[in-house]
C-alpha cells in the first residue's frame, strides 16, 4: 500500500494532491490569474505559489482525512516548467520530506499528465494527444519508454490560444483559452487560416501571426499588402476565435489519426490543460468512430495541472523500485517526455 | 466497377481496380466529418493536386514513383500505378533485422538508406519536398538481384526552394525513424551520407538549417 503526496508547480497552477492506493484522497489547487492581455510571469508567479502553498497541503491533509505519518513517499515536480515557480514546490517538498522523515520523489511533468489520464479513465495503451499550455505532443508507449511521435516544431497549441485570448483582451479567469471556446461558441463563419502539418509534426506560430493581423489590421499595416483590401468589413471576435479552433483542433485530430495508423492502435488518450476543450472532445470522437476506435478524456479536475498527477505518477515510481537520492532533487526546464524510463510497465 | 479494398490508412481507402484495362491502385480521399466542410473541402483539394503534381516533378527529377493515371476530384479519387510486388521500408527494414546475422543487417542496412539519403538529395536539389518521410511511405521493389525504391504519398508535399521547409522535412524523418524504428538508431545517419554525397553547395545550408530547427525542439522549455 502506497500512499503519496504530490506537489505541482511548473506553471501558474500550484496544486497539491494525495493518493492512496489509487484511491483520490485529495486534489486542491489555486491558479495565479493576470489581469486580462497579459501573461503569468515567472516571478509574480512564484511570489503567488509561496504565498498559498502550505495553505494547500494543509487543506489536502484535512481533506485526505490522513495525517503525515501516513504517508509514504513525498513528490514534486522536477520538471519541465518555469524555474521559479517548479523551485517553491521542489523547495516545500524537501522540507516536508526531511521534516516528516519521508522519501523523496521528483517527477516528470508530461508522465504525471499521462499516468493519471490512464488511471481515470482505465485506458490501457492508448495513443496519447497531450496538449497545454507549454507542450503539443503525440505520443505512444514502446518498450520502456513514452515516445514522441508528433510536436509542434514552434509554439504550444495552448500558447496560440493564450496569446491569442490576450490580443482579444479576454480575461484569464477561469482560463484564456475556456474564455475563447465559449466565444467560439457564437460564431459561424468559417475564415480560411493557414493550415501546417508536417508529417506528423505540426506548427502554430504561424497561424497565430495570420489571426493577429486579422484581429488588428493597424498592427502591422505596412507589412502585408493584402491588408487594404481587407477580407471582410468586420471580423467578428467569434468567427476568428470558432475558425481557429476549427482549424488548430483538425490538425491536432489529423496527427492523433496518423499517429494511430502507423502504430495500429484504437485508443486516444487526451490529456493536458487543452484536453477539456469539448469541441477538440468532439472532433476526435467523430474521428475515432470513424475508425471504429475508442477515446478517453477527462475533465477539468486532472486534464489542468493539479498535484494529483505527480502524486499518483510518484507512486507508481516508488511502487516499481525507483528511489532518488536526496542530492537529485533539482528542477530543471527542459525535460523531454521520452527521456523517463518507464519502469513501472510491463508491456 | 468491381473493386477490392486492400488498405485503409488515415485519410484515404486504397481499392485494386482497373483503369483502361490495366491492373492500378485506387486511392479514394475520404471527408474527413470532424473537420468543416469548407476546410475539409480545402485540404482534399489541396492534397490531391500536390500528389499529382509532385509525381510528375519526380519523374522529372529521375525519381522513381508510382505513375498518376487519372484524377477523379468530384470524387476525390486518384488512378495510380500499382506496385503488386513492393513491401515498405519499414517492413523491409524489419524483416532484415529479424531474419539476418547483425553483421549481415547493417550491411543491407548501410546499403538502403544510403541510396533512400542520395534520392532525397535529388528531390531537394530540385526543390521537391516530400514532407512526409517516413520508413512507410518508401516502397521497396525487388527485381532479380537488386530492388528499386519507390517514393509514395505526396499528398502533403510542395516546391520549396528555400532551406527552411528542406530542414523541416530531414527532421520529421529524423523522428519518424527514431519512433518506429528505436533499436536501430544508426538509420538516419546512413541516410545522411548518401544525402550529403548529392546536394551540392545548396545542400550544406539545407544541412545547417535542419540542425537549427532540431535545436528549436531540443531547446523548447515546455511550460505547463
Amino acid at each position: 500500500m502506497v500512499c503519496s503526496l504530490g506537489i505541482e508547480g511548473s506553471a501558474n497552477k500550484i496544486g497539491v494532491g494525495i493518493i492512496r492506493d489509487g484511491e483520490v484522497l485529495a486534489n486542491v489547487r489555486r491558479t495565479y490569474i493576470t489581469p486580462p492581455g497579459e501573461g503569468f510571469l515567472p516571478n509574480a508567479t512564484a511570489k503567488h505559489h509561496r504565498e498559498v502553498i502550505l495553505t494547500l497541503v494543509q487543506e489536502s491533509l484535512k481533506e485526505a482525512k490522513i495525517k503525515p505519518a501516513d504517508l509514504d513517499v513525498v513528490c514534486y515536480t522536477k520538471g519541465p516548467g518555469m524555474a521559479p515557480p517548479l523551485l517553491v514546490g521542489a523547495i516545500v517538498a524537501r522540507t516536508l520530506a526531511l521534516l516528516w522523515e519521508k522519501p523523496l520523489m521528483g517527477v516528470n511533468h508530461c508522465i504525471g499528465h499521462i499516468e493519471m489520464g490512464r488511471h481515470i479513465t482505465g485506458a490501457q495503451n492508448p495513443i496519447i494527444l497531450y496538449v497545454s499550455g507549454g507542450n503539443t505532443q503525440v505520443i505512444a508507449y514502446s518498450n520502456k519508454k513514452y515516445r514522441i511521435f508528433g510536436e509542434t516544431i514552434d509554439i504550444a497549441v495552448g500558447n496560440c490560444l493564450d496569446r491569442f485570448a490576450r490580443i482579444l483582451k479576454l480575461p484569464n479567469d477561469p482560463s484564456p483559452g475556456y474564455n475563447i471556446e465559449q466565444m467560439a461558441k457564437n460564431g459561424s463563419k468559417y475564415i480560411k487560416l493557414p493550415y501546417v502539418v508536417k508529417g506528423m509534426d505540426v506548427s502554430f506560430s504561424g497561424i497565430l501571426s495570420h489571426i493577429e493581423e486579422l484581429a488588428d489590421p493597424t498592427k502591422n499595416p505596412n507589412k502585408r499588402k493584402k491588408t487594404q483590401e481587407a477580407e471582410s468589413p468586420e471580423t467578428k471576435p467569434a468567427d476568428l476565435c470558432f475558425s481557429l479552433q476549427e482549424t488548430i483542433f483538425a490538425m491536432l485530430v489529423e496527427i492523433t489519426e496518423r499517429a494511430m495508423a502507423h502504430c495500429g492502435s484504437n485508443e486516444v488518450l487526451i490529456v493536458g490543460g487543452v484536453g477539456c476543450n469539448e469541441r477538440l472532445q468532439k472532433m476526435m470522437e467523430i474521428m475515432c468512430e470513424e475508425r471504429g476506435g475508442k477515446l478517453f478524456a477527462t475533465d477539468e479536475r486532472y486534464c489542468i495541472d493539479n498535484g494529483l498527477m505527480i502524486a499518483h505518477a510518484g507512486a507508481e515510481m516508488f511502487k516499481s523500485g525507483t528511489r532518488m537520492p536526496f542530492e537529485e532533487s533539482f528542477v530543471t526546464q527542459r525535460y523531454r517526455t521520452d527521456e523517463v524510463l518507464v519502469t513501472w510497465r510491463d508491456d | 466497377m468491381d473493386k477490392e479494398i486492400i488498405k485503409q490508412g488515415a485519410e484515404a481507402r486504397l481499392y485494386l481496380g482497373k483503369y483502361e484495362g490495366e491492373t492500378c491502385l485506387i486511392k479514394e480521399r475520404f471527408v474527413k466529418k470532424y473537420r468543416h466542410p469548407d476546410l475539409d473541402k480545402q485540404i482534399t483539394r489541396r492534397r490531391m493536386k500536390a500528389e499529382m503534381k509532385t509525381a510528375a516533378r519526380c519523374l522529372a527529377a529521375g525519381v522513381l514513383v508510382p505513375k498518376v493515371l487519372h484524377l477523379d476530384y468530384p470524387a476525390h479519387t486518384l488512378y495510380i500505378e500499382y506496385y503488386a510486388n513492393a513491401k515498405t521500408a519499414k517492413e523491409f527494414i524489419q524483416e532484415t533485422v529479424a531474419t539476418q546475422e547483425p553483421g549481415e543487417t547493417m550491411k543491407i542496412l548501410q546499403d538502403l538508406c544510403c541510396r533512400i539519403g542520395v534520392i532525397i538529395g535529388r528531390m531537394h536539389f530540385d526543390h521537391i519536398i516530400h514532407g512526409d518521410l517516413t520508413t512507410s511511405n518508401i516502397l521497396i521493389d525487388p527485381q532479380e538481384n537488386k530492388y528499386d525504391i519507390v517514393f509514395i504519398d505526396f499528398g502533403l508535399s510542395h516546391y520549396d526552394k528555400g532551406a527552411e521547409r528542406k530542414g523541416v522535412d530531414l527532421y520529421v524523418l529524423e523522428r519518424a525513424l527514431l519512433s518506429t524504428h528505436s533499436e536501430q538508431p544508426y538509420l538516419f545517419d546512413f541516410i545522411m551520407e548518401g544525402y550529403r554525397v548529392h546536394c551540392g553547395a545548396e545542400g550544406l545550408l539545407v544541412l545547417a538549417k535542419f540542425e537549427e530547427v532540431r535545436a528549436r525542439g531540443r531547446k523548447r522549455t515546455m511550460i505547463g
